[in-house]
């Protein structure tokens, strides 16, 4: 077992239990070469890739292009805001053209739910889905748990809680997706408002109450409000939110174990975690950081693997 | 290709160094290197992986365990990323680990692997190393120099024997640890 199953990482769902093992053994090699003195190799000296975020990002845009730049591919960048999509471009047109510069992989941000795999249809590249909408986040699901397997020795039979904003978080269906692939036990956790209706259906619990569901989880994965995708209320107010759905120290110390924290970042420090829970040794949210590096080498090495 | 079975093979092979004789060599290979490298205070050893570090590791226990030399500096490389035929050939590349737990900056590096051919590998192990450092001098030690076989410029500083192999043929050197036994074989393929 040596290759993916896939030739594009549209979304977790698309992936098997072993392609995953294999991901994370070829991070664990990529960890170890972004610790040493000199944090590259040459692999992909003749591959070219697009970076194209149709949305805004900050710590996935930089975690690719580091990712990409430690294999020694030569990278694109590209952001809608400065491009021709303002003229009227279509998707196909935009990234047709970005291909004919002989480009051997897109890594895409999109605001539409399946954009990566409307554009894995109809262009001859190797796509890698960083997002498209409210949909999927794959290499976000992939640090996470790698990050799980590395704090814990492993994710079958772990049980974690993703808290906040399920409705509109990609990284929530993206992470559902991993952890049952590889075993663990999830619930979700949030206001009635901001949890689809039969989520259930996808195999995880429903808890309401934020203290059953910490005392019942290993590790919390604790994600952000979106404003920029709410159309409307779903919550009175963000302290009304905090008080029920934020976690804080005291609500940690007065548990009855002592549980791993997690968050994707960007935090909103005082909404949905307070600044001594996120910056303590309970949390892992840099580990995640420096993990997605290696993820996203390795998730580039397997595809290019597989580019003929 | 036929199927192999515990490091048994199907297909046309003749022994080309004995349990005995590979014991020998190892130890005029441990002598060599003593002879150079004295007490190893500013030598390291790398086995080349996956399948040097069998290598590495035999050296490094006859000149601990019967020439008393201590603390030598054992790591493991890895050149999978730093190979020039990604893409091109028809398997995926699959890594192993590099365990370097110490500086290489200013050593005398002695890199050791199985078997020479191309030369290939060495030339990924040299780009590799230098991530570890700039060390002082590198040299080479081979159990088995395929030496008429080769596409790069690399001659080893220390060889265990030379073998006069067609590119039909392959040489597998099987260790006790890790295949059940100590020979080295030729394989007409």
């Amino acid at each position: 077992m040596s290759e993916l199953s896939v030739n594009h990482l549209l979304g977790i769902k698309y992936l098997t239990e072993q392609d995953i093992e294999l991901i994370f053994e070829t991070a664990d090699h990529f960890k170890e070469v972004i610790n040493r003195a000199i944090k590259k190799v040459p692999t992909l000296r003749d591959i070219t890739i697009a970076n194209i975020f149709f949305e805004n990002s900050t710590r996935t845009k930089l975690s690719f292009e580091l990712a990409e730049k430690r294999l020694s591919a030569d990278v694109i960048n590209f952001s809608a805001g400065q491009s021709s999509v303002k003229k009227g471009e279509t998707l196909i047109d935009t990234v047709n053209n970005i291909l004919s510069m002989k480009v051997d992989m897109v890594v895409m941000r999109h605001p539409n739910p399946g954009a990566g795999i409307f554009l894995s249809r109809h262009v001859k590249a190797a796509i890698i889905n960083a997002g498209d909408g409210a949909h999927e986040h794959p290499t976000q699901a992939l640090l996470d748990t790698f990050s799980i397997r590395e704090r814990l020795g492993g994710v079958s039979g772990k049980k974690v809680v993703i808290v906040g904003d399920i409705l509109h978080s990609r990284v929530a269906l993206s992470n559902i997706f991993a952890l049952k692939l590889q075993g663990a036990e999830v619930k979700v956790c949030g206001p009635r408002t901001l949890l689809p209706k039969h989520i259930e259906s996808l195999g995880v619990g429903v808890e309401t109450d934020l203290r059953k569901a910490l005392n019942w989880c290993d590790v919390a994965n604790m994600l952000r409000i979106q404003n920029e995708r709410m159309e409307f209320s779903y919550f009175p107010t963000t302290r009304e939110y905090s008080q029920q759905y934020g976690i804080n120290r005291s609500l940690l110390e007065s548990l009855d174990k002592e549980i791993v924290i997690m968050h994707p970042g960007p935090i909103n420090r005082g909404v949905e975690i307070t600044s001594d829970v996120a910056d303590s040794d309970q949390s892992i949210i840099l580990d995640q950081v420096e993990n997605g590096v290696a993820i996203r080498m390795a998730v580039i090495y397997l595809l290019a693997s597989k580019i003929k | 290709m036929p199927k192999r079975h515990d490091g048994e093979f199907n297909m046309s092979q003749k022994v080309l160094l004995t349990a005995k004789e590979i014991d020998i060599l190892l130890h005029r290979l441990a002598c060599q290197l003593l002879e150079r490298h004295l007490d190893f205070s500013d030598t390291v050893l790398i086995g080349i992986q996956p399948r040097g570090i069998y290598l590495a590791n035999r050296l490094t226990k006859i000149l601990s365990e019967e020439y008393q030399v201590k603390d030598i500096a054992l790591g493991s490389l890895d050149i999978t990323f730093f190979r020039d035929d990604f893409r091109r050939g028809e398997k995926i590349l699959e890594a192993s680990t590099t365990e370097i737990d110490f500086l290489v900056e200013g050593k005398r590096v002695v890199l050791i692997d199985d078997v020479l051919y191309t030369g290939r590998s060495i030339r990924a192990a040299l780009t590799a190393i230098q991530s570890f450092g700039r060390p002082k001098e590198i040299e080479l030690l081979t159990l088995i120099d395929r030496r008429f076989s080769r596409h790069l410029p690399i001659q080893p500083n220390y060889r265990g024997r030379q073998v006069d192999a067609i590119n039909e043929e392959k040489v597998k050197v099987l260790w006790k640890e890790n295949d059940g036994k100590d020979v080295i074989y030729l394989i007409n393929t």
